[in-house]
């Protein structure tokens, strides 16, 4: 049986697409160097649009409104342009309500686009450019340590790493964070309340990485402007041993947050990148690979959620669980010594 | 010698599902279409491989090796049709349910007319609606389309104006939706199904064709106020949503290959099969099937006049489960657990299961919330449907189901045979069937790949329908009363085809079985008391020849709609004893 990757890996190379959602002008060049805030592309979209209905408003057919609209398609107009003049003597006339860009002219109406945004798209993490996506962004080539979560809030950014975590299962209050950790990401177990989450923004922290989050704190993570990563899921989870470990004993190192949601079509999940120097040839780690003995494994449900462990057995058949369901099953002894039987389907390899 | 129209046409009919792709071989033996087996494999949908193809092949793979014979060729592609040395088959069919829903608007005239039959008609495919932009909506055209953008719907579909009808008003909603799409990249522009008013089909074409995504234009669902026909609409949007899947991954394509274009949604298809057994079998009851699987809950209920079927994403068990919460509280959902769980637990366990899906309960408090989840995604499901039941189908009480009989079960959820008490169960508490029910369960899903092979070869449902590849549960009795919890609300005598009998005293509260085996058939006296109605009237007694089951005839004496008792320790005691009485714990 097939069995998903969940990568923890102290040493990886590390190859990923930084696009656009839409179209935009890559500043990237192939072979450069960047740095995770440089920006690699930019885009500008527009929040609003303003349709002005020239035949209605001047109660002319729609082939005259036509011939009196005076903009063209791409003009940018600023706020109270004239773009139509009907008829007599005192002639009406219809203006932009605000600054835009035309976008459509036809049918008697004008289409303003209005409020432009500019998206940035930074590099994300330290590394080469080996591909250009034209028009939406880079394919970006880095080494070093990886570390997959399972929840983000969709933002990212870098610092240096500071471990608040004294075990696992650390909880972090908002009274450990202070002015010294300005511009740091932080790693921690969990959070208990929305004021530490506030708390982190008004330090304010370039991140934090938690071992799992509780549904009531999820949409006050989301409104955060920092990245947060989540390791292990969702309730009262201690880090895993494996992150755990390799977090902490790279504390003080710079790290890359990449908060994005996990998306299981096209594999996207939240990763913290810490980039260290190697100078030999690194293969990029497997997506999948097969149940086997002796793998290392994760617990994506009860019992024993989030723990890391050895496969010892894949069971042959099917093996009844306590709920009565027949599933293809194996035997993992978690760390600390205790073995279950649990289904495949709920195991994910580390590696 | 065979009868199909095909002659002696071997089948293989696949279903990608989120978590599993099946594929089941339907052959001809003495003369008459069998199921013979099924081969199963994990979808690849979803990354590393994102290529729904791959796991096609391994699900043919596995039903070479369970019935000895080769289906695929060296390069793992299907060998069709059959060649001389007897390898391969000579048909395919595919039903999908995997991937995303398909994100969805509606634009029409009037909110209970149109705007209510598009809804329906968008319910028929996995399709979430995200807006509906109708007549009384007070939003200006240019918030249409910053609304439209930021919501990039792969699919809109348009209804409003009776044939002949309004032309104005309706031209005045597509310009907001032609000019959305405009704007938006051309990969992503949404595909549109106009199934309005018919004479604006030039009007349509000329002001939407050159910029959406793709245009289709189907007879109109509303075509006077008074009528209202979904099925030629609903046909053309099974079509559009393979078309969308098609762009989302790159394996369907190849499947409408192999199966020359016969690649229907399953929900779609299952919509189909309800569809021809109700023009067969419905008579003054309906017949109901259900289907709870990863990606949606499907409720099709077939009546005389009419089929209704329902495809709800937002209740499906996989990575949209935790958006049950926007439809039922949490204490809700936990008043059916037999376990002690927190709200908050249920919560943190809604999330974890949305981010991997294919999980399974491998503890007693896992399966706790996910029978829980289950009979509150079905009784939500059954409920959002109802809406579209006919009107004048009698009910006993309001609220309650009309009369089913049959009641079918498949999916994932409820199609597990090893343990039909615990499905009947479930099906008992979220359904609330009333009067007498026979429930069969579909073990092996088979009847969306039925509906699907259908088209491609008639004979073959109606020849495994009747070939006993379905298990029925039992038949049950579920009497509409209220009285006190352990008063005798029905007495009941089941006389054997051998002349034996057995009796029963029914208690308000309980859940009671007598024993008639699955193939023995039986007559069964009920004598209602304290103003019970089993569908002869209240208080009236009556007889009726009923077929066996896994679990036999099955008392319901919970009264409807049931009452739960507020005490959760009485409350989850009472649930154990349930489960008890039907075999399962």
């Amino acid at each position: 049986m097939k069995a998903p990757i969940h990568h923890i890996l102290p040493l990886t190379t590390i190859v990923r697409e930084r696009a656009m959602p839409i179209a935009g002008t890559v500043h990237a060049r192939l072979n450069q160097n960047v740095n995770a805030n440089d920006i690699i592309a930019e885009a500008s979209w527009a929040r609003e649009h303003i349709l002005l209905d020239v035949a209605r408003t001047l109660h002319i057919s729609t082939s005259e409104a036509d011939a009196r609209i005076t903009c063209r398609n791409d003009d940018r107009l600023p706020a109270n342009s004239v773009i139509a003049v009907g008829r007599g003597l005192f002639p009406p006339r219809i203006r932009t309500p605000r600054e835009g860009r035309v976008v459509v002219v036809g049918g008697g109406q004008v289409l303003l686009e209005v409020g432009m945004n500019k998206l940035e798209l930074r590099a994300g993490f330290p590394g080469t450019v080996i591909d250009i996506l034209p028009g939406r962004g880079a394919v970006i080539r880095a080494t070093g340590a990886l570390v997959q979560g399972v929840w983000g809030n969709n933002r990212s950014d870098s610092g240096q790493l500071i471990n608040l975590a004294d075990k696992p299962n650390s909880i972090l209050s908002a009274a450990r964070l202070d002015a010294s950790m300005r511009g740091s990401i932080v790693m921690t177990g969990l959070v208990k309340d929305s004021e530490t989450l506030q708390a982190a923004a008004a330090v304010p922290l370039r991140g934090l990485i938690l071992s799992c989050i509780s549904q009531e704190l999820i949409q006050t993570a989301r409104e955060m402007r920092y990245p947060i990563v989540v390791t292990d899921g969702f309730g009262m989870l201690p880090m895993n041993a494996l992150a755990y470990k390799l977090l902490s004993t790279n504390a003080k190192r710079e790290v890359s947050l990449n908060a994005q949601p996990y998306d299981r079509y096209t594999g996207a999940r939240p990763e913290i990148i810490i980039p260290l120097p190697f100078t030999g040839n690194l293969e990029q780690p497997p997506q999948s690979v097969e149940f086997s003995p002796g793998q290392q494994v994760r617990m994506r449900r009860a019992p024993s959620m989030g723990s890391i462990g050895t496969l010892v057995e894949v069971r042959p058949g099917l093996t009844v669980m306590p709920g009565g369901l027949r599933v293809p099953a194996g035997v993992v002894k978690i760390e600390g010594g205790e073995s279950v039987i649990v289904p495949l389907v709920n195991l994910e390899v580390v590696g | 010698m065979p009868v199909s129209l095909v002659d002696g046409e071997s089948l293989i009919a696949v279903d990608v599902g989120r978590a599993s792709t099946r594929a089941v071989l339907f052959d001809v033996v003495e003369g008459e279409y069998r199921f013979i087996a099924a081969g199963q494999a994990e979808s690849t949908l979803e990354a590393p491989e994102r290529d729904a193809s791959l796991g096609v092949k391994n699900a043919i793979a596995n039903l070479s090796v369970v019935v000895g014979r080769t289906f695929l060729d060296g390069l793992r592609n299907p060998i069709l049709p059959v060649r001389e040395d007897g390898s391969g088959f000579d048909a395919m069919v595919v039903t999908i349910s995997a991937g995303p829903p398909v994100s969805s608007v509606i634009v029409g005239l009037l909110s209970d007319v149109s705007l209510e039959s598009a809804r329906r008609l968008v319910e028929t495919s996995y399709n979430r609606i995200y807006d509906i932009f109708g007549l009384d909506d007070h939003r200006r055209a240019d918030q249409w389309i910053d609304d439209l953008l930021k919501i990039q719907p792969e699919l809109v579909v348009i209804a409003g104006g009776t044939d002949g009808g309004a032309t104005r008003s309706i031209q005045k909603m597509l310009e907001p939706v032609g000019l959305a799409s405009y704007l938006m990249p051309p990969e992503k522009r949404p595909a549109v199904l106009f199934a309005g008013n018919n004479m604006m089909e030039a009007e349509v074409k000329s002001l939407l064709s050159s910029q959406v995504g793709s245009l289709q234009l189907s007879p109109n669902i509303r075509p006077s106020l008074e009528t209202e026909d979904i099925e030629p609409a609903a046909r053309i949007l099974a079509r559009l949503s393979v078309d969308i899947r098609k762009k989302q991954n790159k394996g369907i394509e190849l499947l409408e290959t192999w199966s020359n274009g016969h690649i229907l949604p399953t929900g779609y298809a299952l919509g189909r099969m309800m569809r021809f057994l109700s023009a067969v079998y419905a008579g003054s009851r309906g017949i109901l099937c259900v289907d709870l699987g990863a990606s949606a809950a499907i409720i099709s209920a077939g009546f005389k006049e009419k089929a209704v079927l329902g495809v709800y994403p937002q209740f499906g068990l996989g990575e949209n489960i935790s958006g049950i919460l926007n439809f039922a509280s949490a204490e809700e959902i936990l008043r059916w657990s037999p376990v002690e769980v927190s709200p908050g637990s249920l919560k943190d366990f809604l999330l974890q299961k949305s981010l991997y899906p294919g999980t399974v309960s491998a503890t007693r408090e896992d399966q706790a919330m996910i029978h829980a989840l289950s009979r509150q995604a079905l009784n939500l499901s059954v409920k959002s449907a109802q809406r579209s039941f006919p009107p004048h189908v009698p009910v006993l009480k309001p609220g309650l189901l009309p009369f089913f009989d049959p009641i079918l079960a498949c999916g994932s959820a409820l199609s597990d045979v090893t343990r039909p008490g615990v499905n009947l169960l479930l099906i008992l508490d979220a359904l609330q069937p009333v009067g007498v029910a026979s429930v069969i369960l579909d073990q092996n899903d088979l009847l969306p790949l039925l509906g699907a092979a259908a088209e491609r070869n008639p004979l073959a449902p109606v020849q495994v329908l009747e070939s006993g590849a379905f298990l029925s549960a039992g038949t049950v009795i579920a009497p509409v009363v209220f009285a006190n919890f352990g008063s005798t609300i029905l007495r009941a005598r089941l006389i054997y085809a051998d002349g034996t009998e057995a009796r029963a005293e029914i208690k308000f509260g309980s859940i009671q079985t007598l024993p008639l085996p699955s193939g023995q058939t039986g007559r069964l006296m009920l004598q209602p008391l304290r103003g019970a109605d089993v569908g002869f009237g209240q208080g009236r007694s009556g007889t009726l020849q009923i077929s066996g089951g896994a679990l036999g005839v099955v008392f319901d004496g919970r009264g409807r709609p049931i009452h739960l008792p507020s005490d959760p320790g009485r409350r989850r005691d009472l649930i154990k004893k349930w489960q008890l009485a039907l075999g399962g714990a």
